[in-house]
């Protein structure tokens, strides 16, 4: 069973996270929500591995926690 | 609104314990005669065991109720005599339909194989089965229904308790070594205990109707997200007996449930739906749901069952079923325990067993409800791009939810002997055992389940060497023939594998050479006495 990889794997991260960028320009809030969802169902499939999605929500959760720590 | 009137209704009869200066002693006294209570009662009497069941009402068939009996739970209604008057009256069905709006997403086959005596689903009014049960029961001699008895009180004490019965004419007290509570999910014996249930509530509410009309739609369950008739909801159609269709439509959590269940308000939903009115509206109600159960189902000697247990929400047809499944469990142990055959500490077991099948039938339910009706617009947007999603994509099908129907339970046991050997089939430790078709020394055809019936059995294929000892020992090729190779496959059956089955038929020890001493440490574990729960 694998965990979660959280070092860098993309060849070119500027290029992958242009392609997110793309893929919801123009579309309204609502519309990029749908996406969004489409697309975390379709790469939850493809990691295939039930623990690896959870310490993917966990990783996600523990982020906005910092945001929500931090001073204001 | 509730049109239908009580179907069948029986009479208060004054009984002899009522008689007496003191309380009659009974060895169990079941509370609840509905379809767990019954199934109970019945089992335990056709164990020997005399049975006293008790019940608050007079009568049975207001509301279809429970529709849905699952393969498993025909093949213990089998064993308790009352498959027979079930299969002819119910409609069969194994196909499921998941429809979004107007498209078929995809379908269903619930039982892909042949070869097993039971269907994979029967659809049938909760009375009729209750009525088949309450005509088994009659032919018990051990067996004694006290109708209009309702329990108010209940004294526990270390070898049993002592409950008082209120009937029409007054109320008596009565012993028992044992207590089955089976008596529905606002059991009263729960209260009395001072027992919590817990769990989560819905706030979906949904309407359920059955209307009676000629329809040419299949039989088989079709579930609509979405429908062009009902729209941003789910609604579900499966045929019943007597030309009655159940139709179930999501409301929402706002929805005013008793102006919901007028008819003005529900029959234009209905030939929406159906694209007509030419139907009669046979029964009406709207429900919530919960999921939850109590954290232990045994509390010394009063054992909870059914509903009274654990209640599930209806998506995946898991109450009754997991309902007959406990009483299923819990009458071998009993009725081994009051035998003597068994030490007391075997009841742990119905509690370790059927508490994870109520987990897992939580679990499903649980999770199909958070399908159906999502609660949050994340939630909805979740659901909405998996079903888009499956047009397109085979992993999304998988994922759309429309209730996981009910599945046996296999138990993680102490009760089991772990395996030694690998094995492939479909049959597993701690399941219930496959069917086969067989024939008998006469050559006549036998399911395998008939043949098993109600007792531990051995069941041995022959490799020369002498065969086991052991309460009943059933030889393959002598005892039983294996005509079409089923049970070599589903068993993974070579010369000399021999598997030990328990009373429910739940497979609970096997082995590819079995010496004596291995079947009786199997035994000896089975009936709980080494091995077992702490």
């Amino acid at each position: 069973m694998s965990t979660l990889v959280t070092e860098s794997r993309l060849a070119d991260p500027d290029r992958s996270y242009r392609a997110l960028i793309e893929a919801h320009r123009g579309l309204s809030d609502e519309d990029s929500a749908a996406l969004n969802s489409r697309l975390v169902l379709i790469l939850a499939n493809h990691i295939g591995e039930h623990a690896v999605l959870q310490e993917a929500i966990a990783l996600a959760k523990q982020s906005m926690e910092a945001v929500g720590d931090a001073p204001r | 609104m509730n049109t239908r009137k009580a179907l069948y209704q029986f009479g208060y009869r004054r009984c002899a314990d009522q008689d007496r200066p003191s309380p009659a002693g009974h060895p169990v006294v079941v509370v609840g005669a509905g379809p767990v209570g019954l199934c109970t009662a019945i089992d335990l009497a056709q164990r020997g065991v005399p049975v006293v069941l008790l019940d608050d009402a007079d009568r049975i068939g207001e509301g279809s109720r429970g529709i849905c009996y699952a393969k498993r739970t025909l093949e213990i209604l089998d064993r308790l005599g009352v498959a027979e008057p079930c299969l002819e009256k119910g409609i069969t069905w194994k196909i499921g339909k998941v429809f979004q709006n107007n498209d078929l997403l995809y379908a269903f086959d619930l039982l892909p194989e042949d070869g097993h005596k039971m269907p994979a689903f029967i659809n049938l009014q909760q009375y009729y089965l209750e009525h088949a049960l309450v005509e088994r029961a009659a032919t018990l001699p051990n067996l004694e229904i006290r109708w209009r008895n309702k329990v108010i009180d209940l004294q526990r004490r270390n070898d049993g308790a002592t409950l008082t019965v209120e009937t029409p004419e007054g109320s008596y007290n009565l012993d028992a070594d044992w207590v089955v509570a089976a008596d529905g999910a606002r059991s009263a014996l729960r209260g009395m205990l001072g027992l919590s249930f817990q769990g989560e509530a819905f706030e979906d509410r949904f309407l359920i109707a059955d209307v009676k009309m000629k329809g040419d739609f299949p039989p088989e369950r079709w579930f609509w997200f979405d429908p062009p008739f009902h729209e941003g909801r789910s609604a579900l159609l499966h045929k019943q007996p007597d030309d009655v269709w159940r139709i179930d439509l999501q409301l929402g959590s706002d929805a005013d449930a008793k102006a919901e269940q007028a008819p003005e308000r529900v029959i234009p939903r209905l030939r929406q739906m159906l694209g007509h009115d030419d139907f009669l509206l046979e029964w009406v109600s709207v429900y919530t749901f919960q999921c939850r159960r109590l954290e232990r189902f045994v509390h010394g000697r009063v054992v909870f069952a059914g509903d009274a247990a654990h209640q599930v929400s209806p998506f995946g047809a898991r109450g009754a079923n997991s309902g007959i499944q406990d009483a299923d469990n819990l009458s071998w142990k009993l009725a081994s325990i009051l035998k003597g055959e068994a030490p007391e500490s075997l009841i742990e077991s119905y509690d370790v067993e059927r508490s994870a099948a109520a987990d897992e039938n939580i679990g499903h339910s649980t999770r199909s409800t958070d399908f159906i009706a999502p609660r949050s617009a994340q939630e909805l947007r979740f659901r909405d791009a998996t079903l888009a999603l499956a047009r397109h994509a085979p992993f999304a099908k998988r994922m759309v939810n429309s209730g996981r129907l009910s599945m046996p339970s296999r138990y993680d046991t102490p009760l089991s002997t772990p395996d030694v050997d690998t094995w492939s089939g479909s049959a597993h430790l701690g399941a219930p055992l496959p069917d086969a078709p067989m024939r008998d020394r006469n050559g006549k055809s036998i399911w395998l389940l008939e043949a098993l019936g109600g007792e531990e059995t051995i069941l041995h294929v022959p490799n020369g060497a002498v065969p086991p000892n052991g309460h009943r020992v059933l030889v393959l090729g002598d005892d039983l023939i294996d005509e079409h190779g089923l049970f070599a496959k589903r068993f993974d059956a070579s010369p000399g594998s021999t598997y030990f089955v328990r009373p429910d038929q739940h497979l609970a020890a096997r082995w590819r050479h079995a010496a004596p001493a291995m079947i009786e440490s199997a035994s000896r574990r089975m009936r709980g006495f080494e091995g077992g729960p702490a």
